[in-house]
């Protein structure tokens, strides 16, 4: 950390690793629920538990992207934060607005939050993701707004790099790009079409960015790589995410009531779609061969070459799978989809979120790494935590071939419970390995209440030794 | 090959390529908007479809069902509800709600009066008819 401002950074990683521990709560509720219908009913119906679980990974990720644009900006620029003070009231803003939005789904029922925030003046609520009532829309708005001024008047001050120029202008992509979550057309055909702005925007589109630059980042710290090379690199990964992605779209639109000729554009583009996962992985890579240092962080490493092979898996490969629309006209709609988002959300911006704080932890401790005995834990809460992701993906795309077999494709197709009574195996493995995350990630959080910094002279000995 | 492909170069074909795809969506889009009113019968959005399609939204339905298989995947499809089950079942269903069977997936009961119900029944029957390339593959959605 070269820079006191930086520190703005911490309460932002700490905050974000809260509400990641929330968000696996609800997710083994809901996931629970599946088992058992009546579970916590009614005190919590199932889907005020699903859209806890799924604003609470948004919140969180948002969170963790905002703290690493603190902790990154102004070291790229190297020169101070614009304005510290502003970056920690904006923390803590967020954060209650956060904690109260989930406080009034699990207490107030959805239609009265709705009535009692306005929603009928101007109808924004009831879209996957965007369910949250209108004063806290406003209220993400806001916090966006102070982000940018502060990162952009930092930018402007400062040195300008290309890591800095991408960072900056993709978290400007991702405020304007949430301003369609205002705009809720009464034509449902319209709604989705706009929907998709936003939700494909962000996690297909503006957030890869995010994530290439953060994995850049990190990349040229640890490995001490030439700057050029790396920049290079991220020009073509983002420049292949954008045009691959953005004709891409089109693969929301095969049976959403949009015209014919998005099968043919969105299944073409779609097949471009992994390629810049790839490339993300031949980066890394490539980076770590070439490195001209041997970083103490081993944990950060791993995280940082774990993150493009699990984005590539999730969401190249599980995404390719369902993207192309003959393939699409059996698994729309199935837990074939939620397989997908489970390993691409995790694989991609869970990890690259943990890839930051592993790296930039540390050092807002006062450390270049932790000591081995922390980072055994934090690499034994990766695996856990990777391996049991798997077979949540496993498990979910089990079911959602069981849709296809006994429903989508069948010559007496069962109905819909009917199958998700035939599917029940698959959602008892969904649910273990549910529990063997939390338990990952518990190891994973135990390890930042190991302190102590990394020892070089013991850590050589004991090498030795063996 | 460090100077044959340079770093310039690979930033304009980012930009270069963004302004390009993001052009090429943008005129796509502007035709998709025309062509949806014919696609999904605009022109029968009344006010009473209007109101269905806000207590649809504002009871957040889509957290547990899909409509034309967005949503949750934890009850049926509704984009073509109307036709496998009709406006008769589905408003006693709803009242029915919930069912209290142990273990058996529980809907809340919204509490909807008379004319809601029929409103929002007449939004069910207003996106069965929606053209989504026919999907889904059959009535069970």
């Amino acid at each position: 950390m070269k820079y006191q401002s930086q520190k703005v950074a911490k309460p932002y990683f700490i905050g974000a690793l809260t509400l990641f521990f929330g968000q696996i709560v609800f997710g083994l509720i809901a996931g629970f629920q599946y088992l058992d219908g009546s579970f916590l009913f009614p005190a919590l119906p199932f889907d005020v538990v699903r859209m806890s679980h799924t604003n609470l990974l948004i919140v969180w990720l948002l969170m963790s992207f905002m703290g690493a644009a603190y902790y990154i900006v102004p070291e790229e620029a190297q020169t101070e934060l614009y304005s510290p003070r502003l970056a920690l009231i904006t923390f803590w803003v967020f954060l209650t607005a956060a904690g109260l939005t989930i406080l009034s789904y699990l207490f107030i029922p959805y239609a009265h939050l709705a009535a009692l925030t306005g929603n009928a003046a101007l109808p924004t609520m009831g879209r996957g993701y965007l369910e949250q009532p209108l004063p806290t829309k406003v209220g993400i708005v806001l916090v966006a707004l102070s982000l940018l001024f502060n990162v952009t008047m930092t930018l402007i001050k400062g040195r300008k790099t290309t890591i800095n120029w991408i960072l900056v202008g993709s978290l400007w992509g991702l405020a304007l790009l949430f301003l369609p979550a205002f705009y809720f057309p009464e034509d449902t055909v319209k709604a989705s079409f706009a929907w998709w702005w936003v939700v494909h925007g962000w996690v297909e589109g503006d957030w890869e960015l995010i994530l290439g630059a953060l994995l850049g980042f990190i990349l040229i710290k640890m490995t001490g790589v030439d700057r050029e090379i790396v920049e290079k690199w991220l020009y073509i990964i983002v420049a292949m995410t954008l045009i691959s992605g953005i004709i891409g779209i089109g693969h929301h639109y095969y049976y959403t009531g949009a015209p014919s000729y998005w099968i043919w554009l969105g299944s073409i583009f779609s097949i471009l779609e992994p390629i810049p996962f790839m490339l993300l992985i031949a980066f890394s890579f490539k980076m770590l061969m070439q490195r001209r240092r041997e970083h103490p962080n081993k944990a950060a490493m791993l995280w940082a070459l774990g993150t493009p092979i699990m984005a590539f898996l999730g969401a190249g490969v599980w995404g390719l799978m369902i993207t192309l629309a003959p393939a699409q006209y059996y698994l729309h709609g199935t837990n074939f989809t939620a397989a997908h988002g489970h390993l691409a959300f995790f694989g991609a911006y869970v990890m690259i979120s943990l890839s930051i704080i592993s790296y930039a932890m540390p050092l807002l401790r006062g450390r270049l790494a932790n000591s081995a005995t922390a980072q055994r834990w934090e690499i034994t809460g990766f695996w856990v935590m990777v391996l049991s992701m798997l077979v949540i993906a496993l498990a979910l795309t089990g079911a959602g071939i069981v849709t296809v077999i006994l429903q989508r494709a069948a010559d007496h197709p069962m109905s819909f419970m009917q199958v998700e009574g035939k599917a029940r195996v698959f959602f008892w493995v969904r649910e273990a390995a549910g529990l063997s995350f939390f338990a990952g990630l518990l190891i994973y959080l135990r390890s930042f209440f190991i302190t102590g910094d990394y020892e070089y002279a013991s850590e050589m000995k004991q090498a030795l030794a063996r | 090959m460090q100077q044959v492909f340079t770093k310039a170069m690979a930033r304009n074909i980012f930009l270069g390529g963004s302004v390009f795809f993001l052009a090429l969506y943008v005129a796509l889009s502007i035709d998709t908007w025309h062509r949806i009113p014919d696609r999904d019968h605009a022109d029968k959005l009344t006010p009473a479809v209007l109101q269905g399609k806000y207590i649809f939204d504002s009871n957040n339905c889509i957290g547990c069902h899909t409509v034309n298989g967005e949503g949750a995947y934890f009850a049926p499809e509704l984009g073509n509800v109307y036709k496998r089950r009709g406006p008769a079942f589905i408003k006693a269903w709803i009242q029915a709600q919930p069912t209290g069977i142990p273990g058996r997936r529980q809907m809340p009961n919204f509490h909807l009066t008379q004319t809601q119900l029929d409103d929002l029944v007449l939004y069910l029957q207003w996106l069965s008819n929606i053209d989504t390339n026919n999907w889904p593959p059959n009535i069970q959605g």
